[in-house]
């Protein structure tokens, strides 16, 4: 099952034949995700050879799906023109675009959610500025590297890249059923609440690991969401517990403004909530190994 | 990026936000000039990033030129909440005062939108107004694709409930600042206080801009506004080498790949500094997720350049970028920096895991630099790199 992405899932990418579109859709194939196009009006018609894999170049988001029922966007376009290829992806109605390019403009995801809405949610957003997501064994649609675990029973979502892979790597021989990177922005289309729920449906998945950083209010609120509506263990950690108030720690939205999105607070929250949160990546291992040992 | 005051005054004017006319100075005798062009009088303010600069006496009157240039002299270099003044904004006294209001726009993080806050309290701190009588603060939430248009803004000033005599005028107000916040990729712009004046009309006194460091890329005229003043000279040599660094207050310098990684190392460190003297981590450093050597080597040079650093700590989780490549740029980090005749004296602790591990922990091995010690777990290494660094404090 996993959530959000499987084997059957129909991958194309914006920005396929960028430099970074093109080392990591070489990598996405290598980890056996099915590409089955690339998006690049000016290259429209041709097609690009990955170590003897063909995959067609399509004029527009709406082409490739028409010619290859593409359920799936990786979008690597440079941050200027992200908003357009968003927007092109919700306007051909793809189910999920996942958006990797970082540094994009607040005001540009704003405009691109704010549209998404608009046009009725039909289109799942991750990011900006994630590394993507993997169903281990059966479709990764990032960056995230593919041979740090296998498939298995956690669910894993996290706003940080490395993290996410330092975690995959602590529980790597018990394996992941998704890890979902859903990026560390101020605004970001997929939460840690769609995460969840999903991960709460999901009948192949046992505990869910979640982890969250500094800035904003998103973990105090899937503490909420968790109390009321997850019955699966969820082990939380929390990054950021020494960062000074006032500065950007790497991730755009990893600020402390005032007493407000504090790791200690998210850290309470969870507890509160019943999660068991862990002090550093290798404890919260240790904490989903004990839960998972019964 | 946070503005000065006087920063966020140039960008109302440009916006045609209603403000006083107002110089920033750096010499005290420059406030003569001014203030004999203002009229023989004007206000004397401290440009510091930080709230209550009144009561720490850092906003002066002055009746004279004379007393301009004496108030300058006192308020420049005073220290405010940790903050020196570098700058004072020369600007125009206020006509008489009726009333104060607030108003601002900023992101919306939970709700994924833009915001308006409005209140007829204002003056203070929206905070506290918010905490004590919440229901004299108006929050409206702002579409991002439909913003502000007059309509808009009327549905703010009666929300508030601002006085009819001034509604248009606040309109008027709000549909300009909302300009000033979606032209400029602003993630806050207040006013507080919005001053009712004598005359009637309605003036920004005072106001706060922060904007999206991640939108310079439409915006040359952002790199202005930097405030290169205040930039502590490690944080700024790391950022003409493009690096992400954080100056922080400890004795074990960090260098990691990602910025979660990075986060989760200092509070590692920290934990671990709880065991040895009490060390915390002395810098946020993420050399991102494709490390090269010249990264590295970039990195290795701030951090072995910060007095305060006793230890360092490498924490790198080979994802995209493979360990053997990490490993590789250490040992080449350290050739170069000795090459350029720096001595390194900083013991390192390095901890490699994930995408060739193995072969990169064998090129350190290898290479066996009396400085570089291995250690295999981030928990066990940054024990050690506390250890160190206590052991040399």
């Amino acid at each position: 099952m996993a959530i959000f992405l499987t084997k059957e899932s129909k991958v194309i990418v914006q920005g396929m034949t960028g430099s970074e579109g093109q080392k990591h859709t070489k990598r996405m194939l290598a980890s056996g995700t099915n590409i089955v196009g690339g998006v690049n009006p000016r290259k429209a018609g041709t097609s690009v050879d990955f170590d003897g894999t063909e995959v067609p170049v399509f004029g527009s988001v709406k082409e490739a799906i028409e010619k290859t029922g593409a359920d799936v966007t990786v979008i690597f376009v440079p941050e200027k023109f992200t908003k357009d290829a968003v927007i092109e992806a919700i306007d051909a109605e793809i189910p999920l675009a996942v958006v990797i390019t970082e540094g994009v403009a607040v005001h540009d995801t704003a405009n691109f959610w704010a549209y998404a809405g608009k046009k009725g949610n039909k289109t799942r957003i991750i990011g900006p500025n994630c590394p993507g997501l993997i169903t281990p064994g059966q479709s990764n649609a990032g960056i995230i590297p593919a041979d740090i675990t296998k498939p298995g029973r956690i669910g894993l979502v996290s706003k940080s890249g490395t993290l996410t892979y330092q975690m995959m790597y602590e529980l790597r021989d018990i394996g992941f059923s998704t890890c979902v990177g859903i990026g560390g922005d101020p605004i970001i289309g997929t939460t840690h609440i769609d995460a969840l729920k999903a991960f709460q449906d999901d009948p192949d998945t046992d505990l869910i690991v979640m982890i969250g950083e500094i800035g904003g209010d998103a973990e105090e609120r899937a503490a909420a969401f968790i109390k009321d509506n997850v019955t699966k263990p969820v082990v939380g950690y929390v990054a950021g517990f020494t960062a000074p108030e006032g500065k950007t720690m790497g991730h755009a939205g990893a600020i402390v403004s005032g007493s407000s999105g504090t790791a200690q607070a998210k850290k309470e929250a969870l507890e509160a909530a019943g999660v068991k949160v862990g002090k550093t990546p290798t404890e919260t291992a240790k904490l989903a190994r004990e839960i998972l040992a019964g | 990026m946070d503005l000065f005051e006087y920063q966020a005054r140039d960008l109302f004017a440009k916006h045609d936000v209603p403000v006083l006319a107002g110089e920033v100075i750096d010499t005290p005798e420059a406030a003569r000039e001014i203030t004999e062009r203002l009229g023989g009088k004007s206000v004397v303010k401290a440009q510091v990033k930080v709230g209550g600069r009144g009561k720490a006496g850092g906003v002066k009157l002055a009746a004279t030129p004379d007393e301009a240039v004496a108030r300058a002299t006192d308020i420049l270099g005073m220290d405010i909440k940790g903050h020196t003044v570098h700058k004072v904004m020369i600007a125009e006294t206020a006509p008489e005062i009726l009333e104060e209001y607030y108003v601002s726009f900023l992101l919306d993080r939970a709700n994924r939108t833009f915001l308006s806050i409005a209140s007829v309290e204002g003056g203070m701190e929206i905070e506290e107004v918010a905490a004590t009588r919440p229901e004299a603060v108006a929050k409206i939430a702002i579409d991002a694709i439909d913003g502000v248009d007059e309509a808009k803004a009327r549905e703010i000033v009666e929300a508030a409930k601002f006085p009819a005599e001034v509604a248009d005028k606040v309109v008027n107000v709000l549909v300009k600042l909302w300009d000033t916040f979606i032209k400029e990729d602003a993630l806050l712009v207040e006013v507080n206080p919005l001053a009712k004046v004598a005359s009637g009309e309605v003036i920004a006194l005072d106001g706060k801009v922060s904007l999206d460091d991640n939108a310079e890329f439409r915006h040359p005229d952002f790199e202005e506004l930097h405030d290169k003043a205040a930039a502590n000279p490690l944080e700024a040599a790391a950022k003409a080498k493009n690096l992400n660094y954080v100056k922080l207050d400890g004795e074990v310098g960090i260098i990691g790949n990602g910025a979660g990684l990075v986060m989760s190392t200092l509070d590692v460190v920290a934990y671990a500094g709880e065991n040895h003297s009490g060390v915390k981590p002395a810098n946020f450093l993420d050399i991102g997720g494709g490390a090269s050597a010249e990264v590295m080597a970039n990195g290795l040079e701030i951090i072995l350049g910060d007095p305060d650093v006793k230890s360092v700590f490498v924490n790198v989780f080979g994802g995209i970028t493979a360990c053997d490549a990490v490993a590789n740029g250490i040992v080449q980090a350290l050739e170069l920096l000795e090459s350029k005749g720096e001595e390194v004296t900083k013991p390192l602790v390095v901890r490699l895991d994930g995408n060739n591990a193995e072969l990169g922990r064998k090129i350190l091995d290898d290479r066996n630099h009396p400085l570089v010690q291995r250690v295999d777990t981030m928990d066990g290494a940054a024990d050690k790199a506390a250890e160190l660094a206590a052991a040399a404090k």
